[in-house]
């Protein structure tokens, strides 16, 4: 990718793009299309001839039984893992040809121990050759974007782990990426952090109006923060149902015991249970 | 364990002039039987000379004799030597650790001339480079060549596949894999490899000193003092050639903790 694509994506977006038009979504503008994917692993097939459509720059959660493939499924979309067959583009392009990142559950594994903060935000810039002077331009804005206050010339191991996830996130976030995948990213964390994490991603989120996909195994999380929550059967894994969070942005505590939040977080413990009842 | 941990804790911050005099204890302890035992004629001074003479005269060869100059030439060895088996052995470790099947497929042949005492390749070694220097430090090369690229190897194997990764999703070439995730990642067990390694290759220097044919080092020195029945030189020499081997031990920790400053955190 050139430097001047970089810049250019990274030129602020007037507000977020409407919801409705998300929805009346152009033939650029298709967001995530999986088409015919296939995973068989030596039990039996994971997927079979799955497909899925998700919105261009939607939030949308991945909540499913044990051992659906949540995390598989967001492994092959985002092209870190082999799938036997099947397809995946991104507004019309492979989705190898998109910028994305991606999150892990373990930032302690994830994060580079060998290297400062900074220069863990930095190293996908240090990937794509832009020199110093553009790097440090970068993460100042980022910085100032989301005022961070975290000491980054500190090494991972010296920080707390809401902050260790939080560089991590900012390392995903420092190319401007088009797709998020985030696995399981908070689930190492206590639930005060967790809280706090989830408003962070959310004012991300707010402000880049990226494409985000988001494996959760805490259905409160997976609705908080979704437009839309994907909920999957077991294996050979199927689309439960997609639901619709229509709530207002954002989303906080109080959110968690609003009754429309209540009864859509019900709604798809319903769908959850079925579908786990069925397995056996 | 964590009970003794705290303990030690609480110790350490206890008066830290006794606690920084703990290790001693032990090598002035030895001093002090050694001391009696010559004095009291428990042991025959002929054989094992009272520890006040083997210092006198161990000090003079160091200052005013040659045992500086082979204690240099040993410790030149194995610095070449050492210097072979890192440069080959931690790239080539890494390759071999890449690939599963590929260190599956050698894994044996390691293991074989690991357990293979090195010692007994001196008459291999000395046909193929004759009695000079080569054969000297080619030996203790290959010996240290072999600790480095089984752990280096290792490390490579069952390094945390996260990091792997998460470079690769930031669009990170293999090259770039190996050099900026794997090799630090593996360090850690590379330097238990350099440490092992760099013992082993003094190990084979002295013994390689004393039986292929030279005229200086450490090994020729303790052999030629136990010819000519020169012991107190000889013990000298033994204490010198500890002192040098804990050094390099040493050292090589110290360069760790420097570099690898995340191990364990």
């Amino acid at each position: 990718m050139s430097q001047e694509a970089l810049q250019r994506s990274t030129a602020p977006r007037v507000g977020g793009a409407p919801r409705v038009e998300a929805a009346h979504a152009t033939s650029t503008r298709r967001g995530v299309e999986v088409r015919g994917l296939t995973k068989q692993f030596d039990d039996g097939y994971i997927y079979r001839d799955f497909d899925l459509d998700l919105r261009d720059g939607e939030f949308v959660s991945v909540f499913g039984p044990n051992g659906c493939g949540k995390s598989t499924l967001i492994n092959m979309i985002s092209g870190m893992a082999p799938m036997d067959a099947g397809s995946v583009q991104f507004n019309g392009k492979p989705i190898a040809e998109t910028r994305l990142s991606y999150v892990f559950q373990n930032y302690r594994d994830a994060l580079f121990p060998w290297m400062r903060a900074i220069g863990n935000i930095q190293y996908p810039l240090k990937l794509l050759h832009l020199d110093r002077k553009s790097r440090d331009r970068r993460v100042e804005s980022l910085l100032a974007e989301f005022d961070i206050r975290i000491d980054l010339h500190r090494y991972p191991y010296e920080l707390s782990g809401g902050q260790q996830q939080t560089i991590s996130i900012l390392r995903a976030l420092i190319t401007d990426p088009e797709i998020l995948f985030l696995d399981e990213p908070f689930s190492a964390l206590d639930y005060e952090m967790t809280l706090f994490m989830r408003e962070r991603l959310q004012h991300v989120f707010m402000k880049r109006r990226n494409t985000m996909v988001f494996v959760s195994h805490d259905l409160e999380e997976a609705v908080q923060l979704a437009d839309r929550v994907l909920l999957l059967t077991r294996p050979p894994t199927r689309v439960a149902e997609i639901v619709p969070v229509d709530l207002p942005w954002p989303r906080d505590a109080k959110t968690l015991s609003n009754p429309d939040f209540v009864a859509i977080k019900s709604h798809c413990l319903d769908v959850f249970s079925r579908e786990v009842a069925r397995g056996q | 364990m964590k009970a003794i941990t705290a303990t030690s804790v609480k110790r350490a911050r206890r008066g830290s002039l006794a606690n920084r005099l703990q290790p001693a204890v032990g090598p002035l302890l030895l001093l002090a039987l050694w001391y009696v035992a010559a004095i009291t004629g428990l042991l025959n001074t002929r054989l094992v000379p009272a520890p006040g003479p083997t210092f006198v005269t161990t000090w003079a060869a160091l200052v005013h004799g040659t045992m500086a100059h082979d204690l240099t030439r040993t410790l030149v060895r194995v610095l070449y030597a050492f210097a072979i088996a890192a440069g080959v052995g931690v790239p080539l470790g890494i390759l071999i650790g890449a690939k599963d099947r590929v260190y599956r497929s050698v894994e044996f042949l390691i293991d074989f001339f690991r357990s293979t005492p090195s010692t007994a390749l001196f008459p291999l070694f000395m046909l193929m480079f004759g009695l000079g220097e080569e054969s000297k430090v080619g030996l203790a090369a290959f010996a240290a060549f072999l600790i480095i690229v089984f752990n280096v190897a290792y490390g490579v194997l069952n390094a945390r596949k996260t990091r792997i990764l998460a470079a690769r999703s930031m669009g990170a070439s293999t090259l770039r894999i190996f050099g900026d995730v794997i090799f630090l990642e593996t360090l850690p067990q590379t330097f238990v490899g350099l440490r092992a390694g760099v013992s082993i290759a003094l190990v084979v220097v002295v013994v390689a000193e004393m039986f292929i044919g030279g005229v200086d080092g450490m090994g020729h020195r303790i052999i030629e003092d136990q010819y000519s029945y020169n012991l107190k030189d000889m013990y000298g020499s033994l204490l010198v050639s500890g002192v040098a081997g804990y050094g390099l031990n040493y050292l090589f920790l110290l360069i760790e903790r420097h570099f690898v400053h995340w191990a364990g955190r």
